[in-house]
């Protein structure tokens, strides 16, 4: 970790400069300390601190019993953290990577996202499971997964995903205060970006999209790993003489979709970006509900900027895969061309 | 492997070096108070299963008893409701009363159950209306019944993955503090139920792992009715099912699941073990599904009838109905007033089916999630608009034709 503080923030001061990892760690710290039935719970999250560090020092300061380095089982994570929630806890459940959520897929789709419909309400599933998703660090297979649809297709589950460190920091509290289960997206290849970090701010509501790059010709929709790439193509863009205004979605479902709505009465014209394959991805799901909303406004087809119908690949290929600023680009010429 | 058709009686367990622990005899004779026996057993069990099972008075011998005959009674008018086209299912407990009512009368009162689909009589033990695990078969509601008053969870149908909500939940009564205080009142033991074909689900391992990790105050209750379906157990474990706890470091016990007695001990000295804080115990209670899987399959198909006759002559209920007539001279009296009882209990079931309300369209809009969320609100909108628009735009359709 190579943060420019460590521990929290004391004598008065609220500001400090941050990487997303570290924000996570403190917004976890700041939910433990305000409710001590929140639990953090999955493999290597106590001494180690997690594979990303995201947990570090979390068990030294709140005891086992409350971080729990728990068996190589991600079913047994989630499943025991819905028997946790039943019984009054608020489990944080670590997934070590995207690729190894599937044998958890069962817990969190027919038992997690289903209790409270199921007991009419009576019981609620505060649980946040946290995955590091998305690719771009050179990993190996089951590494640099983008589950993100499998989760937003199940109601009763609610997916968001940070961009950005101050984010993170107020998501990850809000996603512990959420009765509902709350699938947390961590963009890990953006662990180590830095931001300052207002600990004394008002945080921005969690289930909210929000316009990070004002622009008047092109709408780019982004969530994730992908709004840093949308932003680095705003720049090329506007060095070109074009303005894109970037949306970041935060929020997987529920969408908020007024401020893309919004902004496409003005653009006339939407480019969407994630990581995960085109195909029935969240793109589709913002390009039609766009296109309901916004027909008469649109200038040209809404084009979506994505992964491609391929396993994910090795690592050497993977900015092969990956959308990056000039695919966003190459997109924006079509629909500005059209 | 020996077939699931041999006897489950001690001496001759259906696998070598696995004795399947009985007390109550299918002739009604206690095995437990046979001082010829007693060395053996408390071997097998320990000393306080066997204090526990000598505790039992006459009348909680027959209020075993009763409990098992009403559940007997709510399944055949359920069965029968379901051949009626009242019931989209049933799954049936047929044979499997002496497991579910002995395991749930061990249970405290602050003691948490986990049931699977099949679990009728725990259900009925705790207090929960049979109407309302009907109404799950009947597709009105999901069974929604008070899991906190009763201490019975929600039905899961999803096989085996109950064992680790059982699992999590106790590991939450571990961090409340409420293990190993020697308070009767407040030690809390949590009972994991699940079936010879959950025991293949990976679920049910990892339950078995977390909870010897954490030492969790969890009795898991196996349910061994010899057939998954139409897979017999001898498919599903190459050893007895009780034996596979040792590997992961708790006990394990091979029950006569159609002994009242011994599934009640066994449990009870299990949950005693739990709400101690001496962690998690595994009973496998050796039994028999009578009937179907669920009515919509057929056994005739897959398992021999000489089977089903053979476990016939072990019938839980008319082991300890031979017992109390025998022993505590309980008479023709007593079990025809049970009897009565469960035909009243019958018919009441079958007006409060039949009289069920259907549940409003809305009503499945309701508790997707513990707050508002917009893609819910937006569907309920929409689709409450779209009823209007039907109702409205018929009505001006009549109006047009009448004009």
């Amino acid at each position: 970790m190579t943060d420019d503080v460590h521990g929290t923030p004391g004598e008065g001061r609220t500001t400090q400069r941050v990487t997303l990892s570290r924000a996570i760690n403190l917004g976890l710290r700041a939910a433990m300390e305000k409710e001590p039935k929140v639990l953090v719970m999955g493999e290597d999250v106590g001494a180690l601190g997690g594979v990303f560090r995201v947990t570090e020092g979390l068990a030294k300061d709140f005891g086992d019993d409350r971080v729990l380095d728990t068996p190589l089982a991600e079913s047994g994570i989630v499943g025991t953290a819905v028997g946790l929630a039943l019984r009054g806890y608020r489990p944080v459940c670590e997934m070590q990577f995207d690729g190894f959520v599937f044998p958890a897929f069962d817990q969190i789709t027919t038992q997690l996202a289903k209790m409270t419909h199921r007991t009419r309400g009576a019981a609620s599933m505060p649980v946040v499971v946290r995955i590091p998703f998305g690719g771009g660090i050179g990993a190996v297979e089951h590494h640099s997964e983008s589950p993100e649809t499998y989760f937003a297709h199940t109601t009763g589950l609610r997916v968001v995903s940070p961009s950005n460190p101050v984010d993170a920091y107020w998501m990850i509290q809000q996603a512990v205060e959420s009765p509902d289960p709350v699938v947390f997206l961590e963009p890990k290849r953006h662990y180590w970006d830095k931001a300052e970090l207002d600990t004394a701010a008002t945080p921005y509501p969690l289930h909210r999209s929000r316009v990070v790059r004002p622009g008047t010709d092109v709408t780019v929709v982004a969530y994730g790993p992908t709004v840093p790439m949308a932003l680095r193509a705003a720049d090329v863009a506007a060095g070109e003489g074009r303005s894109l205004e970037v949306v970041d979605l935060r929020s997987l479902t529920p969408l908020d979709l007024g401020p893309v709505e919004e902004s496409v009465r003005r653009t006339g014209r939407l480019v969407v970006a994630h990581e995960a394959p085109t195909f029935l991805g969240l793109g589709a799901e913002v390009a039609a509900r766009v296109a309901e909303t916004c027909f008469f406004s649109l200038e040209a087809p809404v084009l979506r900027v994505g992964g491609l119908a391929v396993p994910y690949p090795v690592s050497r290929l993977e900015e092969e895969y990956l959308p990056d600023a000039d695919r966003l680009l190459d997109a924006v010429d079509r629909v500005l061309d059209t | 492997m020996t077939s699931s058709t041999h006897p489950a009686s001690t001496g001759s367990s259906a696998t070598p070096s696995t004795a399947t622990v009985q007390m109550l005899t299918p002739d009604g004779e206690r095995l437990d108070l046979d001082e010829g026996r007693r060395a053996e057993l408390e071997q097998a069990v320990g000393a306080e299963a066997l204090a526990h099972a000598a505790a039992l008075t006459a009348d909680d011998l027959l209020g075993m008893y009763r409990d098992m005959a009403l559940a007997r009674r709510v399944d055949t008018e359920a069965t029968a409701l379901q051949r009626q086209g009242e019931l989209g299912l049933w799954a049936s407990l047929l044979g499997q009363e002496a497991a579910q009512v002995g395991s749930a009368r061990a249970a405290a009162p602050q003691d948490r159950l986990f049931p699977t689909y099949r679990e009728h009589a725990v259900a009925l033990v705790r207090g929960v209306d049979p109407a309302h695990v009907l109404s799950l078969f009947r597709g009105v509601d999901r069974g929604g019944w008070d899991a906190e008053a009763t201490g019975v969870s929600p039905y899961t149908l999803v096989i085996g993955s109950q064992t680790l909500h059982a699992t999590g939940y106790a590991m939450g009564v571990q961090r409340d503090g409420a293990v190993g205080t020697g308070d009767p009142a407040r030690d809390t033991a949590v009972l994991a139920y699940f079936g010879d074909g959950a025991s293949s689900q990976g679920d049910v391992h990892e339950a078995f792992v977390f909870a010897a990790t954490y030492q969790a105050p969890v009795v898991f209750v196996c349910q061994n009715n010899q057939w998954a379906i139409s897979v017999p157990a001898e498919r599903q474990a190459r050893v007895p099912i009780a034996r596979r706890a040792a590997g992961f470091g708790f006990p394990g016990v091979r029950v006569d699941g159609n002994d009242v007695v011994a599934c009640y001990a066994v449990v009870r000295a299990a949950a005693d073990r739990a709400r101690a804080g001496e962690g998690p115990t595994l009973v496998e209670a050796f039994t028999y599904r009578m009937g179907a899987h669920t009515t919509s399959d057929d056994p005739g198909r897959y398992r021999p009838s000489v089977e089903v006759e053979q476990w016939r002559d072990r019938d839980p209920l008319a082991r300890l109905e031979a017992h109390l007539r025998r022993h505590h001279g309980v008479g023709d009296d007593a079990f025809a007033e049970v009897a009565r009882e469960g035909d009243a209990l019958a018919a009441r079931l079958r007006r409060d089916v039949l009289g069920m309300r259907e549940p409003g369209h809305g009503e499945m809009f309701e508790h997707a999630y513990a707050a508002p969320h917009a893609h819910v609100e937006a569907d309920r909108r929409w689709y409450e608009e779209y009823v209007a628009g039907l109702e409205h735009g018929g009505a001006a359709a009549d109006g047009e034709e009448r004009a």
